[in-house]
């Protein structure tokens, strides 16, 4: 460990670029196993939700190995490009889409100790890169010269870019609270009472926006599958679908880990239970999160494409103003 | 302990990060390429849409809301771009700060009340 600590004080050299490398891939392969449980837990809560059993026959009685199996399956499946499509672009999608789901991942601070990097600027570096995994959607949707998934692609861009604005706006009231963007720093201060009592508007407005953001239902419309087939994904196969797939539920890791940092306190014990490891409460407490997201998933149906819209521009956004003026008030009369 | 070089290696871990997961795609499309058929035929090359043999460009008109949104998109993201700052710094800038900020707020929210009334938030 104190090895480590003297690579990360001193200055920067090829050979810390390699160390680096050595940490990197062995939590990118966490990731992906993170990946391929999530989605086998997605589709066993949700098949218990509707009283069905879900996957039961791959792996054993549980399924262990469904999607260990489907990922092998796209492996292995042609890879198809339409004539009419724009080739450079059609390639590149996939890789821009993915980029920056995974590069978030790297200011989020999952123990006291455990940050890969602890930007000062935390917070701002996370929604900043986030917000390109729109351009890889939209590239996606044009590159593939077809119509359902132009449609897909262009409804994407409306429904992230109307919910980018009250999900920036929601946080400045925590931002207020905090004073600092850095994450470790959030964190510190949610010792004794998480964000999520003193911002409780906050929070429901940022965790709509995130699942909006995340196109996860009710926020499907980019990849409603009854009415344009599935989206800017459409003539994707094999394998380079399997990357958007991958962006989608590593994204989603990403989305749940910053609820947990910024409302519910991240590695922060329930007082009183303070020997239970930090790492054990942030995954507790991000597990909880995954869960209420498949929750919804399994419960509610799609927003038809108006409603979305102005329910963005119309409700959210004067909300999420009012708040910021809300808690800038609360801040100069209680703290 | 030099925090300008904590500072260098924080951000060379981003870039070790932007490396990873640009080699992701690469090396696993690579590997794939070993293992999946590679059969082209001129029915699989078309543009897919529904069975139905693919008439006219793809790249269709869209309507103009979508661009009345991107501009509604721009300002008020340029808005938050001066409200994080200020959130950081409000402790030392108090009140008159906040009272400039709610003037700031207050003429954008105008313009939304203007937009609102003339239909552009309405979805058609």
């Amino acid at each position: 460990m104190e090895w480590i600590q003297g690579v990360f004080t001193s200055s920067p050299t090829i050979e810390s670029f390699a160390i680096y490398l050595l940490i990197t891939v062995p939590f990118l392969l966490m990731v992906l196993g993170f990946v391929t449980y999530a989605i086998l837990a997605e589709r066993k809560v949700m098949g218990y939700i509707q009283l069905r059993y879900g996957p039961n026959r791959t792996g054993g009685r549980f399924g262990l190995l469904q999607t260990v199996a489907d990922v092998f399956k796209l492996l292995i499946k042609e890879d198809t490009r339409p004539k009419l499509a724009d080739k450079g672009l059609f390639i590149l999608a996939p890789v821009i889409a993915f980029v920056p789901s995974f590069m978030v991942l790297v200011v989020l601070p999952y123990t006291e100790t455990l940050t890969f990097a602890n930007l000062g600027i935390g917070l701002l570096y996370f929604i900043a890169i986030s917000g390109i995994s729109t351009i890889g959607i939209v590239t996606a949707g044009w590159a593939s010269n077809n119509k359902y998934a132009l449609m897909g692609g262009m409804r994407a861009v409306a429904q992230m870019i109307s919910y980018e604005i009250p999900l920036l706006m929601s946080l400045v009231g925590l931002v207020l609270f905090a004073g600092t963007l850095n994450l470790t720093e959030i964190i510190e201060q949610q010792q004794y009472v998480p964000y999520i009592l003193l911002q409780p508007i906050g929070f429901i407005i940022f965790f709509i926006c995130a699942l909006a953001e995340l196109n996860r239902i009710p926020f499907d419309l980019p990849e409603a599958e009854s009415e344009i087939i599935a989206g800017y994904h459409v003539e994707y196969s094999g394998f380079r679908f399997a990357f958007f797939m991958l962006a989608e539920y590593v994204y989603m890791f990403a989305m749940a880990g910053l609820i947990t940092v910024l409302f519910l306190g991240g590695w922060q014990p329930i007082i009183g239970l303070g020997f239970i490891p930090g790492f054990v409460w942030f995954a507790l407490k991000f597990s909880l999160v995954v869960f209420v997201f498949m929750w919804i998933r399994a419960t509610l149906p799609r927003l038809r494409s108006d409603q979305l819209m102005e329910f963005a521009w119309k409700v959210l956004l004067p909300i999420s103003l009012a708040n910021i003026f809300l808690s800038a008030i609360l801040k100069e009369l209680f703290f | 302990m030099d925090p300008l070089h904590l500072y260098q290696n924080s951000y060379l871990f981003v870039v070790v990060f932007l490396f990873v997961a640009i080699m992701l795609p690469i090396v696993a499309l690579t590997l794939g390429k070993m293992l999946r058929p590679h059969d082209p035929a001129p029915e699989k090359l078309t543009t897919y849409e529904s069975g139905v043999k693919p008439f006219q460009d793809s790249r269709v008109q869209f309507q103009v809301s979508y661009y009345l949104f991107a501009l509604m998109f721009v300002i008020f993201d340029v808005e938050t771009v001066f409200l994080y700052p200020w959130a950081v710094a409000y402790e030392k800038l108090g009140v008159f700060a906040l009272v400039e900020m709610l003037i700031f707020i207050v003429m954008l929210l105008l313009g939304l009340i203007y937009a609102w009334k003339k239909k552009v938030l309405k979805w058609k």
